[in-house]
């Protein structure tokens, strides 16, 4: 049966051994922006040897590229992108101590896998719900790559940011079994 | 026959007014259909994601921010009366200075880039200009953002016309299958049948722009899009691919004859994020 759970960032591995695929769970503290572009700048990094701008451990990802922040807002809409994508990179920044991404879509099972290994988990966020996401958002400020605009590495100081476990660190998948269950024939 | 002129001023205001409607203003189609979707799905989990989709439009449309924070390309259609001349310059700079006025005042995610180095072009142009020659005097102009996650599922293949309709059906419906959760489901399936390869994908492009629950009036082809959507529903992907009964709001099927030897099949997938707005000018 699905939980609610609030949590606090940086998360533990105790934090995520509890998750469940399909526990509705209340982010809070920091959460760190990353997409496409960003990851691959810190994936080039950890291949050559250098420090990351953002220290990974313990922390959670969200993988979003928000839209311009209107005057006197902290940040525009801000839904999540496609995860598949960051696939290549994910599970060198878990087996780094990331504990938790934040995106939709299907991940790969490297990823799934170094998931399980290193005890991280996979939140889903509703996707197109950007100004309603917006919400929960209550600062952003850049912390590297201001070049990349919307895909630049924002730290966003987020109050019960809703999300769904989809990947658990028992290597259970919600998009497997939620299908099942519904599908036919 | 008069000829009856339209200054390039008023087709950038157009296109500017029309990037952000669209990107703030979801259709009332959509949200009739969310209101469906939420009365008709199983799954509890589906309905909380449907009931969130409904409340992000509502906040959208009354603080006027954009529905998604992807605000797509700007893919623009044109449709030219004969009897238009067009004055005060170059008409697809034109198009490019609405979208690059929309998306800075409009506070809209510019995510042009280059394919290769992934530079943005900061502007969200060169947008996606489908320009067409049409009796009479008045332009009609339709902004229809697209999102990235939806397109990136898109295909087109070239069947061999023994696969016939049969073929199309299951190409379609593993398509969407294999899409899962990475479209932003619930989505709307546009199909493009015929033509050639890059015809059939303009067939199921603009196959996205009809109003949901219009059926094509061919009747046998209506009843193949209904046939495709009854499939894809069994699917069980559901709202954000949680799992459900709500896969897709709806099917659209365009076709046009294609080569003896061919069989062309597009099939052009969009988020619930399903946005386009019009005018007449």
């Amino acid at each position: 049966m699905s939980q609610q759970i609030r949590l606090t960032t940086p998360l533990t591995t105790d934090d995520v051994e509890k998750l469940r695929i399909g526990d509705k769970v209340l982010l809070n503290g920091v959460l760190f922006t990353g997409r496409d572009a960003a990851h691959k700048r810190l994936f080039d990094l950890i291949h050559d040897g250098k420090e990351l701008p953002i220290d990974v451990k313990g922390q959670v990802i969200y993988y979003v590229g928000p839209t311009p922040a209107k005057p006197g807002k902290p940040i525009g809409s801000a839904g999540p992108t496609t995860s598949y994508r960051m696939d290549p990179y994910s599970p060198k920044l878990i087996e780094l101590g990331l504990k938790g991404m934040i995106g939709k879509g299907n991940r790969s099972q490297a990823v799934i896998d170094a998931m399980k290994q290193f005890r991280a988990v996979y939140f889903g966020a509703t996707g197109g719900a950007g100004a309603l996401i917006a919400k929960r958002i209550k600062k952003a400020e850049i912390v590297a790559y201001p070049d990349l605009g919307p895909e630049a590495i924002r730290r966003l100081e987020v109050e019960d940011f809703p999300v769904t476990v989809i990947n658990d660190t028992k290597g259970n998948d919600l998009f497997v079994e939620g299908i099942s269950r519904y599908a036919q024939g | 026959m008069m000829i009856r002129e339209v200054s390039t001023q008023e087709i950038i205001k157009v296109v500017k007014d029309l990037c952000i409607d669209a990107n703030y203003n979801l259709g009332t189609d959509v949200l009739a259909a969310f209101d469906q979707a939420i009365e008709n799905e199983k799954s509890e989990t589906a309905r909380e994601v449907l009931r969130e989709l409904k409340e992000n439009a509502r906040i959208a449309r009354e603080e006027k921010a954009p529905i998604c924070q992807d605000c797509g390309l700007a893919v623009v259609f044109m449709e030219i009366g004969q009897d238009v001349h067009i004055t005060g310059g170059d008409l697809k700079a034109a198009i490019n200075e609405g979208v690059r006025q929309g998306y800075e005042e409009g506070y809209l995610r510019k995510s042009a880039c280059n394919p290769i180095t992934r530079k943005n072009t900061g502007d969200n142009t060169p947008a996606i200009i489908h320009l067409e020659i049409v009796p009479g005097d008045k332009i009609k102009l339709i902004v229809a953002p697209k999102g990235g996650g939806s397109e990136n599922m898109s295909r087109v293949t070239m069947l061999t016309p023994a696969a016939g309709m049969e073929g199309v059906k299951d190409f379609v419906v593993n398509r969407v299958k294999e899409s899962g959760s990475n479209p932003c489901p619930p989505t709307i399936i546009g199909i493009g049948v015929g033509g050639t390869f890059e015809r059939s994908a303009m067939l199921a492009k603009k196959a996205l722009l009809r109003t949901l629950g219009e059926r094509n009036p061919d009747p046998e082809l209506a009843n193949i899009e209904k046939e495709i959507f009854a499939r894809i529903e069994k699917l069980g992907i559901g709202p954000m691919g949680y799992g459900g009964t709500t896969t897709s709001l709806d099917v659209f099927l365009e076709m046009e004859p294609c080569h003896i030897a061919s069989l062309p099949v597009a099939v052009n997938i969009q988020c619930h994020a399903a946005r386009h707005k019009e005018a007449v000018i």
